[in-house]
């Protein structure tokens, strides 16, 4: 770009792999004026669909890339520039935007996830990471996820930290086995990952009960976690949204599934079928069915929860806690936010069960701040 | 196994047994030939009287393990196997309460837990269906053997001949029962066979091949022995040829204007259970009051089955849609 | 973990995994291993295209070759899953359900209601379908709406790798007889497949590409002609709906239903012979059930009533390509009364 005051918008990565992504729908034309946070683009990609915010204030003066059509990753998709730069320099600024844009993607571009797995007990654990240096964070997903949910925060948190995202027992490409499904197990995992890292201390962030499996890992050895930043953690109360735990468990077909799915998010266009699609492929794999039925144990007693959360977190008092949560969750309710004792609390208006999807730049800016209370 | 009859040795309860088995395949066929004429028997039944003593002869042989596959003329292989001779009656009457719960009929009863893969309509449909379970026996290496019944029609379809050809080559424990009685339908086998007999063609297919006179049961019973008794062991397949005359038509209804009296003469001279009854008292192993007992309980059984069968509830609308699939 | 494999070896790995899963699974057919009884090597050939290479001598005992019988080896198939195994028997081509057909369709698909319930018949029959490979009238056909109008019959006919392994696998599982239709173009593509075992159920179609001005109903190789006439059509402004069937028994009506109410408009293609095939069999549902929400009449892309040619020439034109659909799609959106 030749002229510094021209503001490029970027296609992001979302998750390790992206290598495309496709504007479905611009929320914003040529000559409206954006906040930071503004809505700008819908956006698809191969693992999931969701909208691009404004990273930048300013006026959106050229529009690049076309509905349909797919863009590399970081590759330009709009120009916001002040009224004052000529339309000279950002019809060049365009032209160039536009070669890589039709360039496309070499075929052996890079952009491979980085998948490892670790042996734990056993247990065959993926994991993968992104970033060069920096403290190590470790993302633990929630029920019925994968390290998947983490696709709008890993690249984002990768420029500072070295951010890595496992799959836990019974999820994702892990081992589907969960023996008792206790939390016990699942935090073995965890800590199983940090060991094969290599790692002293980590940051750990955990979404739902993978909130309850961080707090879980941090009370057997508080000295080993940084900090903890809980999305929507289980175990904080007893009210919980068991018909959709049991649904999801129980759910066989699209049809029965998607209803279920969709009290994670605030705003269900978040429900794509890519994601329900994914979602039935994951409980179709061998084993699965056995994990889900069985965690319900630990998560559930009756249609209460089960868990002594606030528990785990007192055996962690020293350790720097911050919890998120959506104030829509229709899952656990965000009033039980306050249970968290000696946390900083984020309460995120907008959002549902699923804030790191949902909104994801706020969840991110709640887990560097979390990380700099740490020191 | 309990229920394994040891070769050639036929105690008296065995003897009894086997008359027994036949006289009921007997008395269970004259009668549906004497209800189908009242017309409330529905659609086709193809009646196997003449012909006990190959299904006895040969089904007594076998055990727990093993499975047969019978024709259109399936009554008699149902009865020596054990199928139960009131839902027999009732399936025939398409009760609810038959073997198949009405839903298959005369030409399609079956019943899998006595190792009985059902009669068939089609025409040698049951030589391959028994290469299956022949092959099923030797992988689980229990020793069960299958035997494939067919008639001399059957004989000549090309499903017969390419299953034998199949035991062959596998080595399977599988025995090839043609029941010649003389008529594919209408058509003579003498016309039908290319070769003197169908036995012969047991060379072609790399097997031995055994011509019995298929009213004598002892005959039958003893070459049955032995062919499952090579098969049991590993030794292959085994075509029996059977050469008698089935005493009704092919169908009940069939005028059997294309026969001569051969029948008359064979219930005279050649009937199989008075070959037996002749035999056994000869030899003082049975005693007629023996025989006369149980000719006296089969008639009954056959009074109360018929009862039965004709108070017995027909299948509802609710049942015409089910078991299509295990789970669609 | 997903990574890419071919359809063949995704049929493959399905075999492998459900074998060791399963001691009572069995395989057969001609050639499956290759070689029987010759002075060479035993598993010379998996299969005619490859797809049973290697389990020959992974499991012992398990693989048979056979003889030129079909009713017969066939029909030991539907025999032995009477007995208690699962044999996963091969029809090489579709086209020689001639000579086995009784078999398949008056003894398996029969046993369970004819038996009043009393019967299970777990057995796979593979098959190869399609034209495209120049193999000509004999041995280029579509013939699963023969099968299709079986009742007891399942039929189905994965058109990706993903589906093909996750399909063979609940094929396997299933207590029902289940015809299972390989398309020989397809063979040789290519997509991600997880590692580990999973089933995709049947009677579920699959929406392979949203879009809210046509439904394309499509099966098999056509899933793929359809994609590709999708893609051409976006130019024109025109989103299209394409449904992969998947399975035409069970058949998944609600989600066909569920798009036409959406878009008004059906393009079925079906590589099969026009004359009641799978596109009149879907035609006629949505006439019925659907009619209402119908704003054009209904079209159907398929082969035209003739055997399969075999010049290069003539297979091209034989065969459903992506400029018939675009074709079809315009009349249904173009039209008015």
């Amino acid at each position: 770009m030749t002229d510094d005051r021209i503001v490029p918008v970027t296609m992001p990565k979302w998750g390790l792999s992206m290598q495309l992504g496709k504007i479905t729908a611009w929320v914003v034309a040529e000559g409206d004026e954006v906040q930071v946070g503004d809505d700008l683009a819908d956006i698809e990609t191969e693992k999931i669909t969701g909208t691009l915010e404004a990273a930048d204030a300013g006026t959106v003066r050229r529009i690049v890339a076309r509905v349909g059509e797919d863009v590399p990753v970081s590759g330009t998709i709009a120009l916001i520039a002040p009224a004052e730069v000529s339309d000279d320099a950002l019809d060049a600024a365009v032209l160039q935007a536009r070669a890589v844009i039709d360039a496309g993607v070499p075929d052996d571009a890079g952009g491979a996830a980085e998948l490892q797995t670790a042996d734990v007990g056993g247990r065959k654990i993926s994991y993968a990471g992104a970033g060069e240096d920096g403290d190590v964070i470790l993302l633990v997903h929630g029920y019925g996820g994968d390290r998947n949910s983490w696709l709008f925060l890993q690249e984002p948190l990768a420029v500072k930290y070295r951010v890595y995202a496992l799959d836990l027992p019974g999820h994702g490409t892990s081992a589907k086995d969960v023996g008792d499904g206790t939390l016990g197990v699942l935090a073995d995992a965890v800590t199983g990952v940090l060991d094969a890292l290599g790692t002293g201390r980590a940051h750990l962030v955990g979404h739902s009960m993978g909130g309850a499996v961080a707090l879980a890992v941090a009370a057997r050895d508080p000295g080993r976690i940084a900090s903890l930043t809980l999305i929507a953690p289980s175990g904080f109360g007893s009210e919980i949204n068991a018909g959709y735990l049991r649904g999801f468990a129980d759910a066989q077909t699209r049809r029965e599934l998607k209803p279920v799915v969709g009290q994670l998010f605030a705003d269900e266009s978040h429900l794509t079928r890519q994601l329900v699609d994914d979602l039935l492929a994951y409980k179709r794999l061998d084993g699965v069915d056995e994990a889900l039925h069985a965690l319900l144990g630990t998560l559930l007693d009756g249609d209460a929860q089960r868990g002594d959360s606030a528990a785990l977190a007192a055996a962690v008092a020293a350790v720097p806690v911050t919890v998120v949560w959506g104030r829509a969750d229709r899952i656990i309710p965000a009033a039980q936010a306050d249970a968290v004792t000696g946390a900083v609390r984020h309460l995120i208006d907008g959002a549902g069960h699923m804030p790191q999807m949902e909104r994801p730049a706020e969840v991110q800016a709640a887990i560097e701040e979390t990380i700099a209370r740490a020191g | 196994m309990t229920d394994t009859v040891e070769r050639k040795t036929l105690t008296r309860e065995h003897l009894l047994d086997v008359y027994r088995t036949m006289r009921t395949i007997r008395e269970f066929e004259e009668r549906v030939h004497a209800e189908f004429a009242t017309g409330e028997i529905p659609g086709f039944v193809h009646l196997y009287a003449g012909e006990e003593a190959s299904a006895v002869g040969v089904c007594s042989n076998l055990d727990g393990r093993d499975t047969i596959a019978s024709t259109h003329r399936g009554h008699g292989h149902c009865i020596a196997r054990g199928v139960d001779v009131g839902e027999m009656m009732a399936e025939i009457y398409g009760r609810k309460t038959g073997s198949c719960h009405g839903k298959g009929g005369s030409m399609h009863i079956a019943d899998l837990s006595k190792g009985m893969l059902g009669a068939n309509g089609i025409v040698g449909g049951g030589p391959p269906l028994i290469c299956g379970t022949a092959l099923a026996a030797k992988l689980k290496g229990n020793g069960g053997v299958s035997v494939a019944f067919f008639g001399d029609g059957g004989s000549n379809q090309g499903t017969t001949l390419e299953s034998m050809n199949l035991a062959s080559v596998w080595n399977l424990p599988a025995i090839f029962v043609a029941e010649n009685n003389g008529y594919a339908e209408s058509t003579s086998s003498t016309w039908s066979v290319a070769s003197d007999n169908i036995a012969d063609r047991a060379a072609g297919f790399g097997m031995p091949g055994v011509i019995l006179d298929g009213f004598d049961f002892f005959a039958v019973h003893e070459a049955a022995s032995e062919a499952i008794a090579r098969a049991r062991e590993g030794g292959g397949p085994t075509l029996i040829e059977m050469k008698f005359t089935r005493y009704f038509g092919h169908f009940e209804g069939d005028q059997q204007t294309y026969r001569a009296s051969e029948v008359e003469h064979a219930r005279a001279e050649l009937d199989c259970l008075k070959r037996f009854a002749d035999r056994v008292t000869e030899t003082g192993e049975l005693a007629r009051p023996d025989l006369d007992a149980v000719d006296a309980e089969v008639g009954v059984l056959i009074d109360r089955v018929v009862a039965e069968a004709k108070a017995a509830p027909l299948p509802t609308e609710a049942d015409l849609l089910t078991d299509v699939y295990v789970r669609y | 973990m997903a990574r890419n494999i071919t359809y063949r070896e995704a049929l493959n790995e399905a075999l492998t995994q459900e074998m060791e899963r399963d001691e009572t699974v069995i395989v057969m057919g001609e050639d499956n291993a290759g070689g029987a009884g010759a002075p060479g090597d035993d598993d010379a050939w998996g299969g005619v295209l490859g797809v049973t290479k290697g389990l020959y001598h992974k499991f012992p005992g398990r693989v048979l070759d056979t003889p030129i019988s079909e009713s017969a080896f066939i029909g030991a198939a539907i025999g032995a899953a009477t007995a208690g195994m699962r044999p996963v028997a091969e029809l090489m081509f579709v086209d020689f359900m001639g000579v086995c057909f009784d078999q398949i369709y008056n003894q398996a698909a029969k046993f369970r209601y004819m038996f009043g319930g009393k019967a299970v018949t777990p057995v796979v029959i593979r098959t190869m379908y399609g034209a495209g490979l120049r193999a000509a009238a004999q041995h280029s056909q579509c013939l699963y709406p023969l099968f299709t109008h079986i009742p007891g019959l399942k039929v189905v006919m994965p058109s990706t790798p993903y589906d093909a392994k996750g399909m063979m696998i609940q094929a396997i599982r299933d207590n029902d007889p289940v015809m299972f239709f390989e398309h020989k173009a397809l063979y040789d593509s290519s997509g991600p497949v997880p590692e580990e075992s999973y089933v995709v159920p049947f009677g579920e179609a699959s929406v392979v590409r949203e879009g809210g001005d046509v439904t394309i109903v499509t099966l098999g190789r056509m899933v793929h002609t359809s994609l590709e006439a999708a893609g051409q059509l976006v130019a024109d402004g025109v989103q299209c709906e394409v449904i992969d069937l998947r399975t035409t028994s069970p058949l998944d009506e609600d989600t066909v239903l569920e798009s036409v109410e959406g878009t008004g408009r059906l393009v079925v293609v079906d590589e099969a012979h026009p004359r009641c095939n799978i596109a009149t069999d879907i035609s006629a549902l949505v006439a019925r059930k659907a009619f209402g929400s119908l704003r054009a009449p209904i079209e159907m892309v398929t082969a035209p009533h003739t055997p399969v040619p075999f010049s290069n020439a003539l297979e091209d034109m034989y065969i459903p390509d992506a400029q018939r659909v675009v074709n079809a799609v315009k009349t249904v959106t173009g039209w008015t009364r």
